[in-house]
Order: structure tokens, then C-alpha cells, then sequence
């Protein structure tokens, strides 16, 4: 970032500090959201690395190299890591850097606050890596932490909790921030319905934060003080319910899916379009489907529960809710492909992983289909079948998504292209190891191998073997990403022009490659 | 010629076992029940409608990612909006999902109807065993993992049932409805068992219930579901379904296993007779936290081998035993043991954690000593 930096710091006002201080207290769009994908890409690697301690236990039948005590831990803190730590970040990082060049704005509405939301990340982040190393380790509770098994925790899980308090908060800043900014600092002209759909998709997103990262702060000081001040929220023998935490950890937790998923949306529908150079087939229609989506999403939490043995009728209730979300998942599917359909298709980088963002995603559709019919989800709930249906949606979904989103970007952000041969092999290899991964999880799954088990009969031997092995090979694939990026911010690769690609539309696109310090410090006028 | 067509149907039959196992693999456990089997024909119907869609949509995606290519010469137009395409792909979906949704509806409702059982059971989950009450009957037991912990430590050749087999099974008759009564005594478990199509989960403080029909006699295998601590994995369940005869000697046989378990409140024990039997007491409830050299795990299960409790007074280590530890109001993973377990088996273990590792306390517990405790 230096070298980029130092290149177009002449002449455009860039009055900041240098060094560490630049980026401690930085209220620039673009230096925090540098900062959010700097920090996203650190904690992908630690869930990462805690994912490949999990496979390798799994690689073959019997205890290997774990206690099962450590291999809880380890599936916990992978799952709490990946979500808050990582692909949350990362959207947010792309909010800060995009929205505010995609509709004419200076920067973002909040800058300050901008600064503060980012700066707490990293605490809650050391919060978590450190209760690994607190007697009794990190919370072996699940990343979904059901009571009461969080109520037998040690000082762990109290470490998680906080840094979910910390983090929550600066969820629910940034998402001010964002929605602040997309509806009062608009360039003029620029009206909702002509807004670009990643801004849109961001939007919708940012309502949804502001309404669940309350409910699950709720849920998890509830657990805090029937863990340490005698309340008994969750404890049936004191008058509680510990079903009563899953309904609001849900209700939390179903939104949060659709947190991790729109904003990646909303990059596939800027990528698709420009490799197409065709407009984005039915935009509206995309407006609507987001925003159904959204709505969708709080009816739906209790098909996480059906096995805790709900009344018929409410088995009834959130499975139709459920299917019913599959009219507007698919007519955002159906619209991709409309627009590739008859365009005129190249396939660089970004392109790669917005088509295996479709075609993986939508198989993630497919067994959410499945996993919405009731009888059939009381079969495989808690089993590896729903471990590779999440995987499909949120590797596959939000990650491809959200590296789609890195190619596309990144010639803009430091004024030049990406290796483009290596950008191909970081979409093959991640794309054939992740299925090579997470296909056989499906079989398990079927077969009867439940979820979080560190170890398993020798009938699941050989689709386990061939799991770990898909894992490695996708866990190292990712230091291309490192790799591409690096030399990138280091400036090598061909200078790129304003527009970048050749069907690239939008405000971002024209602003210089890189884009100097401030921008748009007059609104541009759209027609 | 006798012999060629007998070896080739022995490779017919030989391909067809391979093929069924295969099928054991890559899909779900062939349905033993009515429920089961109606899960098992909705996911395959649900699989054919996803297999239909997915080459519709991914058909058009290819094609127009091979034909509609920039390096051919493909030219693009520039539509984007058609009203007519768009609703149809909103209606259409939107009818097969209410095809789904049908049968669907129908089984729910059919699970749900656990009216006039035969038999009733009552599980109970505990970490990590289950616990069970043939209510009518009068008939209760524990079931606990029973491979051994060689072959989980890699140290032995792991059997066929490794990890999904017990102490003691299920035992219910072919036939018959079976209310199943479900909670748990500490965390969520979720009793599952595949193959009769039931899961669910085990709440402690509530009581849930569902039901099952066994088609055929069989030893039906499952797992608890319900990420509930460290030994999740290891407390398999497993139901066997005989004929009502087999079952009827079962339970003759079980009462009168449990008439002759009553203590003789005569028997005086002898330190070494205890310790034999508390040995067997303590791989099967104790080893999982405090490990078999009794040094438990550092940081998160104390150790028995030099601990101030087992070498300390007597009625201390019996209290413990039998209430649990409750810190702060709250239960920890040290559970009461005084409902799971008889007078005499608390007094073996007990007497074998004293005299065993580095412990060398030299006197022991008697069941009757235990039996003042409860009081």
C-alpha cells in the first residue's frame, strides 16, 4: 500500500500521517477498508489453519493427534472465527472501499466512528485466539454455543462472549455508517432504483445487522450471567428453558446467513454484467428478490430446531417459510444467467469465480431444499450432509463471492492488474479442492456420520480420507491469493487504465487507477 | 455347465452385495420403519426434481458459456428485462415447491402421532451414555460404548461396529409401536437412530417423545446427534428388534437380572473383591475425564491419582461421588452418580480409586457405608 500510496500522493490533499500512526488513525474510506480486508484475510488463515487441524484428526478412523476435548475447540473456534473474524470483515472491507465510489461520495457519512467500528475488531479478534491459551482452552461449545453445554464451560467461553459483545458493536457501528451514507450521500441524480446493485445489496444487509447483533448480544449475556450471577435463563431446574436459547441464537443466526450471502450477491451482480458487457438482466426484479430474501429470513430460524421437537403445526409453519424462499434465491440465479445469456462472455479472473460462485452456490440451494423438508432435515440435521450444505454456501457462496470481488477491484484499487495466469490457477485449484472436500461430505452425511464427532466408524473411512486431503490442498491454494495480492500493493503488473475492463460501468470507474485520497470531493452528476 | 452358471450367479450375487453396500454409503441407510421409509422416498423424490432443475439451469449456463463467448465472435445484445420470463420463473418454482411441500405436510403430521403405544421407553442422555426405562415393565439400565479403548487409541484392530456398538442394546419387539420418552439429565443429547427414522433431541428438564414400528428384526445402530461435550462421539445407540417372543423372554430375563443385582445386604466385602469390581465401575463412567492412569486432564479434569479428595477422608470422597460437584450454583461435568449407581458399586469404586496409581490409602468403603451417606 506504501508504493501505491507514494505514487499518487501528489497533488490530491492527502494530509495524513505516515507510518503506523497513517493507519491507526486513519478516518479515510479507503484506508480502513484496506484495513477490514488486511484483517479479514489474517483470521481466514487462522480459521483456516484450525480447519486443517480438524481435517487431519479426521483423516483417518481412531484418535490420532488429538484429545476430543481440543477437537471441539478446534470446530468451535473455526466456525466463530470464520464467521465474525473473516467473511464478515471482508464485506465490510469491501463496503468502505466501494460504496462510497459507487454513488459519488466523498467518504463515509461517519468517518470517526468508521475508524472506531474497524479498531475493535482486532480486540475482539485477540479476545478469541487468546482464550485458546486460558486454563481449560477456547470454548468447545459449538460456534452455535448451546446452553446449557456453554453453561459447563471454562473461562474460555466467557472470553467468547465478550469478544461477540465487541464485535456485535462494531457490526452495528459500521452498519450505521453504511446506511447513513447510502441514503443521504448520494451524488445527485443518483436515485435508489439506479443505484449499483452491490450498493443496494449492502443496504439491505446493514438493516439486517442493525436488527439481529442485538438479539445474539442478548442471548450471550443472558449466558453470561447464568454462567457467573445464579441466573437460570437457560437452566430448566431454576425455571428456564434451554430451548429458549436456540430460538434467539437463531433468530440471530438465520439473518446472518443472509449477512454472509447478499453483500456477495451484490458483487456478482456487478461482475457478471461487465464480463458479459451486457446489463445486468432484471434489476428490479434483483431489488425485490434481495429485499424478500431479507424479509424472508426472521420467519425461518426455527427450521435450525426441528429436532428439538416442536408442535406440528410450527414444523408446518417454517417449512413452507423455508421453500418459500427458494422464488426469490432462484430468480436471482435465473437473472445471472439471463445476462450472460447472448453477451458477449470473457472469462478473466473475477468472471471465473462469479460462474463457480453460481454453479457452487446454487448446489448449496439445492440441499437447502432438501434440508427444508421437514421429515427429511430430522434425518440429517447434525450430520455432515448439513455441514457440506453450509460449506457450499459459504465457501463456495460468500468466499468465491467475495474473491470475484478481490480480482474485479484490487487493478482499481492500486492502479494494476493481478497476475492473471496465477488469478486462474487460484480459481481452479480452490474450486476442484473445495469439492473434492465437501462433494463426499454429502455421502456422510446420508450415510449416517454425524457432525462434530473427532472420530468415526471405518465405514466413513474412505470419504473422510478424501476429504482431508480436498482441505489441504484448498487451505494451501490460498497463499496464491497472498501471493497475487502482494505483488499487486508492491506495484508489479501492468498499469491499468481508469476503466480497468472493458465492460466495466459505473462511478468507481472513472476515477484514476489507483484511486487518489479523496475522491469526489465534488459530486459527480449522474443522469 | 451347472458349475458356470452357479459361478456366474455367485458373481451376480457377490455384484449385487457390493452394489447394496455401496448404496449404504452414498445414500440413506435402507429404511426399517414406515417413517423411515417415507423420509427415504421424499429425498429421493426431491433429489430427481433438483436433478431435473440443476440441467435445466446449468444447461442454459453452459451453453451460453461456450457458444456466447467474446473469443468467438459472439456480439452481445443489449436486453435486459422481460416481464413474461420473469414471472414464469417466479410461478414456476413457486408450483413445484407446493409439490413438494405435499407429502411432506403428510409425514409430518404421521411423525407427530405417537397415540396408543405398546411399549413405552424412556431415554434419558447423559454424559455420555444413555440411560433407559421400560416404563410398564419396570425394566432400567444404562447403555455405555462398549469398544474398547485399544482400538480408539489405535492400539488394536478396530472392529466392524467400531464407535456404534454397547454394553447394553435396546432390545424391542418386531412390529409393535414404540413410544420413545426423551430428556437428558445435563446438557442436550439427541437420541437418533437412522435406519427407524427417528431423531430427536434430549432435553434436560423436558420431556419430548416420538415413536417407531421396527419392519423387521434387526440391530439397528445410531449416535447421539447433539454436540454435548467431549465424549459426543463416543455414546452410540443401538436397538435391536426381535419377535414378541424373544422379547417377552428378554424381559423375563432382565427382571430377573435385576432381582438377583439387589445388593445381599449380608455379603460382607473383602478390599481386593471390591477393588475388581470397582475397576470395571471406573472404565465404564469414570475413565473418559479422569483417564485410565488417573491423572485426568490438566486444566480441565482433575486428577484422582495424589488428589486431596481420594486420599483424604472417606465420607468426603463418598459425597462427591454421589451428589457431583456443583460450582457456583451450577453443575459441572462431575455428575451425581447416586441415582446411576448401586450402593455397591459406588463403594468398589470409590474403595478402587483409594488403593490404585499413587494412592495408597489401604482402607475401603463399604456399600453399607455408602448407604448411611444417602441419608
Amino acid at each position: 500500500m506504501e508504493a501505491a500510496h507514494a505514487h499518487h500522493g501528489h497533488g490530491d490533499h492527502a494530509h495524513h500521517p505516515y507510518g503506523i500512526m497513517r493507519w491507526i488513525t486513519t478516518t479515510n474510506h479507503k484506508d480502513i477498508g484496506t484495513l477490514y480486508l488486511v484483517f479479514s484475510l489474517t483470521m481466514f488463515f487462522i480459521g483456516g489453519l484450525l480447519a486443517m487441524g480438524i481435517r487431519l484428526e479426521l483423516l483417518e478412523p481412531g484418535m490420532q493427534f488429538w484429545r476430543p476435548e481440543f477437537f471441539n475447540q478446534l470446530t468451535s473456534m473455526h466456525g466463530l472465527i470464520m464467521v465474525f473474524g473473516a467473511i464478515m470483515p471482508a464485506f465490510v472491507g469491501f463496503a468502505n472501499w466501494q460504496v462510497p465510489m459507487m454513488i459519488g461520495a466523498p467518504d463515509m457519512a461517519f468517518a470517526r466512528m468508521n475508524n472506531w467500528s474497524f479498531w475493535l475488531l482486532p480486540v475482539g479478534a485477540t479476545l478469541l485466539v487468546a482464550s485458546f491459551f486460558v486454563p481449560g482452552g477456547a470454548t468447545a461449545a459449538g460456534w452455535t454455543i448451546y446452553a446449557p453445554l456453554s453453561t459447563q464451560m471454562g473461562p474460555g467461553m466467557d472470553l467468547a462472549i465478550f469478544a461477540l459483545h465487541i464485535m456485535g458493536a462494531s457490526s452495528i457501528m459500521g452498519s450505521i455508517n453504511i446506511i447513513t451514507t447510502i441514503l443521504n450521500m448520494r451524488a445527485p441524480g443518483m436515485t435508489l432504483m439506479k443505484m449499483p446493485l452491490f450498493v443496494w445489496t449492502w443496504l439491505i444487509t446493514a438493516y439486517l445487522l442493525i436488527a439481529v447483533m442485538p438479539v445474539l448480544a442478548g442471548a450471550v449475556t443472558m449466558l453470561l450471567t447464568d454462567r457467573h450471577f445464579g441466573t437460570n435463563f437457560f437452566n430448566a431446574a431454576g425455571g428456564g428453558d434451554p430451548v429458549l436459547f436456540q430460538h434467539v441464537f437463531w433468530f440471530f443466526g438465520h439473518p446472518e446467513v443472509y449477512i454472509m450471502i447478499l453483500p456477495g450477491f451484490g458483487i456478482v451482480s456487478q461482475v457478471v454484467p461487465t464480463f458479459s458487457r451486457k446489463p445486468l438482466f432484471g434489476y428490479s426484479s434483483m431489488v425485490y428478490a434481495t429485499a424478500s430474501i431479507a424479509i424472508l429470513s426472521f420467519i425461518v430460524w426455527a427450521h435450525h430446531m426441528f429436532t428439538v421437537g416442536m408442535p406440528a403445526v410450527a414444523q408446518l409453519f417454517f417449512m413452507y417459510a423455508t421453500m418459500l424462499i427458494a422464488v426469490p434465491t432462484g430468480v436471482k440465479v435465473f437473472n445471472w444467467i439471463a445476462t450472460m445469456w447472448k453477451g458477449s462472455l470473457t472469462f478473466e479472473t473475477p468472471m471465473l469465480f462469479a460462474c463457480g460462485f453460481i454453479f457452487v452456490f446454487s448446489m448449496g440451494g439445492f440441499t437447502g431444499l432438501v434440508l427444508a423438508i421437514t421429515p427429511v432435515d430430522i434425518q440429517l440435521q447434525d450430520t455432515y450432509y448439513v455441514v457440506a450444505h453450509f460449506h457450499y454456501v459459504l465457501v463456495a457462496g460468500s468466499l468465491f463471492a467475495l474473491f470475484a470481488g478481490v480480482y474485479f477491484w484490487i487493478p482499481k484499487w492500486t492502479g494494476h492488474m493481478y497476475d492473471e495466469l496465477l488469478g486462474k490457477w487460484h480459481f481452479w485449484l480452490s474450486m476442484i479442492f473445495f469439492n473434492i472436500t465437501f462433494f463426499p461430505m454429502h455421502f456422510t452425511g446420508l450415510a449416517g456420520l454425524p457432525r462434530r464427532v473427532p472420530d468415526y466408524n471405518m465405514q466413513f473411512a474412505d470419504f473422510n480420507f478424501i476429504s482431508s486431503i480436498g482441505s489441504f490442498g484448498f487451505g494451501l491454494s490460498q497463499l496464491i491469493l497472498v501471493y497475487v495480492v502482494v505483488k499487486c500493493i508492491r506495484g508489479a503488473g501492468e498499469k491499468v487504465s481508469d476503466k480497468v475492463w472493458e465492460g466495466a460501468h459505473g462511478l468507481e470507474w472513472t476515477l484514476p487507477s489507483p484511486p487518489p485520497y479523496h475522491t469526489f470531493e465534488t459530486p459527480p452528476v449522474v443522469k | 455347465m451347472i458349475s458356470k452358471g452357479l459361478r456366474s450367479s455367485a458373481a451376480v450375487a457377490a455384484w449385487l452385495a457390493a452394489g447394496t453396500a455401496l448404496a449404504n454409503q452414498y445414500n440413506l441407510q435402507p429404511p426399517q420403519s414406515i417413517i423411515a421409509r417415507e423420509i427415504y422416498d421424499l429425498h429421493s423424490l426431491i433429489m430427481w426434481i433438483i436433478v431435473g432443475i440443476f440441467v435445466v439451469v446449468f444447461g442454459f449456463m453452459t451453453y451460453a458459456i461456450v457458444m456466447h463467448r467474446k473469443s468467438i465472435g459472439h456480439e452481445a445484445s443489449q436486453f435486459h428485462e422481460h416481464v413474461g420470463v420473469e414471472i414464469a420463473w417466479t410461478i414456476i418454482p413457486f408450483i413445484i415447491l407446493v409439490l413438494m411441500a405435499l407429502p411432506a405436510t403428510k409425514t409430518i403430521i404421521s411423525m407427530k402421532d405417537t397415540s396408543s403405544p405398546d411399549i413405552t421407553i424412556k431415554a434419558t442422555g447423559y454424559q455420555w451414555k444413555w440411560g433407559y426405562d421400560y416404563l410398564q415393565e419396570g425394566i432400567s439400565f444404562y447403555s455405555t460404548l462398549s469398544t474398547p479403548r485399544e482400538q480408539i487409541e489405535n492400539q488394536a484392530p478396530k472392529g466392524e461396529n467400531y464407535l456404534v456398538e454397547v454394553d447394553n442394546p435396546v432390545v424391542v419387539p418386531v412390529g409393535k409401536k414404540v413410544r420413545v420418552i426423551i430428556t437428558a439429565n445435563d446438557v442436550i443429547h439427541a437420541w437418533w437412530v437412522p435406519a427407524l427414522g427417528i431423531k430427536q433431541d434430549a432435553i434436560p428438564g423436558f420431556v419430548r417423545d416420538t415413536w417407531f414400528k421396527a419392519d423387521n428384526p434387526g440391530i439397528y445402530r445410531g449416535q447421539c446427534a447433539e454436540l454435548c461435550g467431549k465424549d459426543h462421539g463416543f455414546m452410540p445407540i443401538v436397538v435391536e428388534a426381535v419377535s414378541p417372543e424373544q422379547y417377552a423372554s428378554w424381559v423375563a430375563e432382565q427382571k430377573k437380572k435385576m432381582a438377583a443385582a439387589a445388593p445381599d445386604p449380608g455379603k460382607q466385602w473383602t478390599l481386593d473383591e471390591l477393588k475388581v469390581q470397582g475397576e470395571k465401575i471406573y472404565a465404564g463412567n469414570c475413565v473418559a475425564c479422569h483417564q485410565p492412569t488417573g491423572m485426568g486432564v490438566p486444566g480441565t479434569f482433575p486428577a484422582l491419582s495424589g488428589s486431596k479428595i481420594v486420599t483424604g477422608p472417606k465420607d468426603a470422597q463418598v459425597a462427591v461421588v454421589l451428589n457431583g460437584v456443583v460450582k457456583d450454583g451450577k453443575p459441572t461435568p462431575m455428575a451425581a452418580f447416586g441415582k446411576q449407581l448401586s450402593d455397591v458399586e459406588i463403594a468398589a469404586v470409590i474403595t478402587y480409586t483409594r488403593n490404585n496409581w499413587a494412592n495408597k490409602a489401604g482402607d475401603m468403603v463399604t456399600p453399607a457405608e455408602v448407604k448411611a451417606a444417602r441419608k
